[in-house]
């Protein structure tokens, strides 16, 4: 009996060793995170039935997943032979990665939404779909020539279109109507040059108040990015490939943001949390912010006060780095689905979509003709803070992309915070963002 | 000769059952980490569609990066922190807990909870505890007047921050082998010492913590390699901030693999951790070994 027992189990035991030859190397390739959960699945379905994997982050306030799929079940509702399965994949910066990692494993999803400033790193991964065949297809010149320019700019290279924008914003200031009442200020006169706003801001300081809160976690480089725009030019060339940190006007705007913390008094020492800056604007914690205008529909919500938007202060002239997402389409993917991708980009960037899609966030529309829209017309009308950060596009620029964006950030994201912190100053600081960059671009530049 | 056939079947009976657990070794730890020791020596990033061999160019790169070396520091005196002072915690909760006769339960179940919570909703409440202003920690800083501290915000304040909320978090685990060792300890050895007249601290001087070592060595070395190991907090606190105050070695790994996609020095960077904590377990089997008494 027991010899029976350990032949049968000396059997089982080596169908285990096949088994495990067989799928060993089933199980290394498919352990790849992020991966849609139906990538060979079409081929069960219908013959009629595309589906689409779609990745995209979210990256403010409010309900957004909810929109995205309501938005989804319609472009599937009409047009019964696809399916697109939106995959809700985090942060910006998750959702990079996740792409990144599918992109790798040769399982690329077929549409995603990803920050419009990795399009050099896509480009150096070989990742992306150069989109102008579809466009000569179907929309043309006319098509591209809708969308604001400030927002191509992130997304063209070498006259080639390489993403379209889809959730694009602004930085803008937000500001306590009620507060600047009650210290004396105009509510109707927010400040409009840099020496305003540290003097409103020193003044609406109280226990329990900051005059102002500019975040420097996360996306230290972009609100550093607006600060020198308005006393100079862009951090970046077009072409990705070369940083101006420590020109002598950068260092001055690096100066003046240290300063309002330090000197003015009037925004808290160190690193202020990314998160935590419109929930201290909601709480009265704070009496101006500087964000994206993505959190306008939040704020509108939410604010149990008056308050106002504006551009944000001019030095040398206004201006504001673009910020946030653009559709991008993968190399490797079906030629069918690339198809059908491409009809879906069409249908979330159509005018009444972008403008329906701009009043539940606060993003801008990406197109002239989607603020010609009704609903639009009516929205800004109601609502005058709407089109702020729209007009504020006329001074927009690129938002900082180069080669190898993620170490060329991260150096100048470290030394921005180690001035905030009080532990480098500034021309220093800026030198070595400066050093550093220059290494991780050298070989770009050969 | 029919007991080399009878050698043969035992050990291909032992090699089959040993196969499963092999196979996945294999697949899962040995290979990987082989392929990880070759490619830390190519160039694998952006700037090089595909990796070609480039020597120990990976190791020398990181050897001049400042960024490594903070990390490095950081994560020892993050080690420093946490290990010493959560074991002894642990100790001090199991003795506590063992001899407490009303609500053993209770106490218990607050101890250990901590254990059972997934560190990133730890990273997140913890992260409004610590928030300036409004955050609950602030609240009682208030009284000393302090209330605007920025806990995650400042380099010089970071670091504690996070030691504290790692040893709340681990204390609880370390908790339960102590008291798994207490249950060994022979009640004899208590009476006799009870007998002859021993204070409560020479108990615990030469009975209770000399039976104990074999769980002590167990648990520095876990507390050891937990201190490398976790990094979810960082992603949701401080994404090693600011200025890499509170960046550790795995995290560095993480962005340079994941964000700079620089596969090779990400290779280059893992074999230096794995190297470290194998030297660091070794030195605690061979070398702590010979102290410890096993009865």
């Amino acid at each position: 009996m027991r010899t029976v027992v350990k032949s049968l189990f000396s059997v089982a035991m080596s169908l285990v060793l096949l088994t495990g030859c067989s799928s060993g190397t089933s199980t290394t390739g498919s352990s790849q995170p992020g991966q849609p959960a139906q990538p060979g699945t079409s081929e069960t379905k219908p013959a009629g039935n595309t589906e689409l994997s779609f990745f995209y982050p979210v990256a403010v306030g409010g309900p957004l997943t909810k929109i995205v799929d309501g938005m989804a079940e319609e472009f599937n509702k009409e047009n019964p032979g696809i399916t697109v399965k939106p995959v809700y994949t985090g942060s910006y910066q998750d959702t990079t990665t996740k792409i990144q990692a599918a992109v790798q494993g040769k399982t690329p999803p077929d549409v995603a939404v990803m920050l419009s400033t990795e399009l050099h790193t896509m480009m150096d991964m070989n990742a992306i779909l150069p989109l102008d065949e579809f466009i000569a297809k179907d929309g043309g010149n006319e098509y591209v020539k809708d969308f604001f320019p400030g927002f191509l700019a992130n997304s063209q290279v070498d006259g080639k279109t390489y993403s379209i924008p889809f959730q694009r914003s602004t930085i803008v200031l937000y500001y306590n109507k009620a507060a600047f009442k009650e210290v004396g200020l105009d509510p109707e006169k927010p400040p409009t040059t840099w020496d305003e706003m540290a003097e409103y801001a020193a003044k609406l300081t109280k226990d329990g108040r900051w005059g102002i809160e500019i975040p420097s976690s996360g996306f230290t480089y972009w609100m550093y990015q607006a600060l020198a725009l308005q006393n100079g030019k862009n951090l970046m060339t077009e072409d990705g490939k070369k940083v101006f940190f420590d020109t002598p006007e950068n260092v001055e705007a690096l100066q003046y943001w240290v300063d309002l913390a330090k000197k003015h008094k009037a925004m808290p020492e160190g690193v202020i949390e990314w998160a935590t800056v419109p929930s201290d604007f909601l709480e009265g914690k704070t009496a101006m912010m500087f964000h994206t205008t993505g959190n306008l529909t939040n704020v509108k919500n939410n604010a149990k006060f008056d308050f106002g938007v504006a551009f944000l202060p001019a030095k040398k002239n206004y201006g504001s780095p673009t910020g946030g997402g653009n559709f991008y389409m993968f190399k490797g993917t079906d030629e069918k689905k690339q198809e059908a991708a491409w009809k879906f980009i069409r249908f979330m960037t159509e005018p009444k979509r972008a403008a329906q899609w701009s009043i539940d966030t606060g993003y801008v529309a990406t197109r002239k003709s989607a603020y010609e829209e009704e609903i639009m017309k009516q929205y800004v009308k109601d609502f005058p803070a709407a089109a702020v950060a729209r007009d504020q596009l006329e001074y927009g620029h690129a938002e900082f992309s180069t080669h190898n964006n993620g170490k060329v950030t991260k150096a100048l994201n470290d030394n921005l915070q180690a001035v905030l912190t009080g532990k480098a100053d500034a021309a220093a600081a800026l030198k070595k963002a400066q050093e550093e960059a220059d290494k991780v671009l050298a070989s770009f530049n050969k | 000769m029919g007991e080399l056939r009878a050698k043969w079947k035992v050990n291909v009976y032992a090699w089959l059952l040993l196969l499963p657990s092999l196979i996945f070794l294999l697949l899962f730890t040995f290979y990987p980490v082989w392929q990880t020791v070759i490619l830390s020596f190519h160039q694998a990033d952006l700037g090089s569609p595909e990796p070609f061999f480039n020597g120990i160019d990976n190791y020398k790169q990181m050897l001049e990066d400042d960024v490594f070396w903070k990390v490095l520091t950081n994560n020892l005196w993050f080690a420093l922190g946490t290990v010493p002072t959560s074991v002894a915690l642990a100790l001090g909760m199991a003795l506590f807990a063992n001899k407490a006769l009303r609500g053993k339960g209770f106490i218990r179940t607050a101890y250990f909870y901590p254990t059972v919570v997934p560190m990133i909703a730890v990273a997140n409440i913890w992260l409004f505890i610590y928030t300036p202003e409004y955050g609950a920690l602030s609240h009682v800083m208030d009284w000393f007047g302090k209330g605007d501290m920025n806990w995650l915000g400042d380099q010089s304040n970071v670091m504690w921050a996070m030691i504290f909320m790692v040893i709340w978090k681990e204390a609880g685990y370390f908790m339960i082998f102590y008291l798994a060792g207490l249950q060994n300890i022979s009640q004899e050895l208590y009476e006799s010492a009870a007998m002859e007249g021993a204070s409560a601290w020479t108990v615990f001087r030469r009975v209770t913590f000399p039976l104990l070592m074999p769980t002590t060595m167990f648990v520095s070395i876990i507390a050891f390699t937990n201190s490398f190991k976790l990094v979810d907090h960082l992603v949701i606190m401080t994404k090693g901030g600011p200025d890499n105050a509170s960046n550790l070695l795995l995290y560095y790994i993480y962005e340079t693999a994941f964000s700079f996609w620089d596969q090779g020095m990400a290779s280059a960077l893992t074999i230096v951790m794995v190297v470290l904590l194998l030297a660091v377990a070794a030195v605690q089997f061979f070398g702590l070994d010979k102290k410890i008494h096993y009865n």
